[in-house]
């Protein structure tokens, strides 16, 4: 299975710890069954779920607001740390903030005037096996999101730093920037998230 | 539970051993809900109060 569901089999593991051992024995038999399976064909039933787990895990993760602005826009914005010489006013605007799409670069834009900085390509590859080579579309923003939030220095230092236009194109990345600002004006992240 | 604990603690170093990252997912105290994730290198860094980790393929450039 996909590498973040490792992630998920993970969180079982420890619930196992806290509950008993029934649970850490269904663990060794999935990964024994996964080491000797053989490669798979590609199977759309398989990659539906395996996103529709991989949804859930994100859900789980992020908060309200963060899903329904993926679930309603198709990405997530995840503000940059305060810059070094800044006053520490944990309130005062991002100064810089990431777009986080799926299996496309990182976008990196100022809030305040929405001017485009660059964009990161990074990418997570799928180390299970199964045929697969990325990993479903919302793992790959839970990725980049757990990069960016855990070790932004990190991830930034491995991406592949490009003007914007290289992946995204400007105007489409402008345009998202506008939908956002809309959709948080509408009030979306709130009701959107009640209702999610 | 000594056995599923060192089963775990082994588990958690495979994992790192195949190249991947482990991170668990946390809330801020007094951001307002915001939530973040907590990069852990180690089985002994995972906070007590944590109720899993997550294991990521590590960043490359694309």
């Amino acid at each position: 299975m996909l590498a973040l569901l490792t992630t998920g089999l993970m969180a079982t593991l420890l619930a196992a710890f806290l509950l008993g051992s029934p649970t850490l024995a269904r663990f060794k038999g999935r990964r024994k069954r996964h080491a000797e399976g053989a490669p798979h064909a590609f199977d759309p039933g398989r990659e539906r779920r395996a996103e529709q787990r991989a949804r859930q895990l994100l859900r789980s993760c992020v908060n309200d607001v963060e899903w329904a602005m993926y679930r309603d826009l198709g990405f997530i914005r995840v503000d940059g740390r305060p810059l070094p010489d800044s006053p520490g006013d944990e309130d005062a605007p991002a100064p810089y903030a990431y777009l986080i799409y799926p299996h496309k670069p990182i976008v990196a834009y100022v809030p305040e005037s929405g001017r485009l900085l660059s964009e990161y390509c990074v990418e997570f590859p799928d180390l299970t096996g199964g045929g697969r080579t990325r990993l479903p579309a919302s793992d790959d923003v839970l990725a980049k999101w757990m990069a960016l939030t855990s070790d932004e220095a990190r991830v930034i230092g491995r991406a592949n730093m490009h003007l914007v236009g290289r992946q995204h194109d400007p105007g489409h990345v402008r345009r998202d920037i506008w939908r956002l600002s809309e959709w948080e004006r509408l009030g979306a992240g709130d009701t959107g998230a009640r209702a999610a | 539970m000594r056995e599923d604990e060192q089963a775990l603690i082994e588990e958690f170093r495979r994992q790192l051993d195949d190249g991947m990252w482990a991170a668990v997912p946390t809330e801020r105290p007094g951001s307002g809900g915001r939530r973040e994730a907590q990069m852990v290198r180690d089985y002994a860094d995972i906070p007590p109060e944590a109720q899993r980790v997550i294991f990521f393929p590590r960043a490359s450039g694309g």
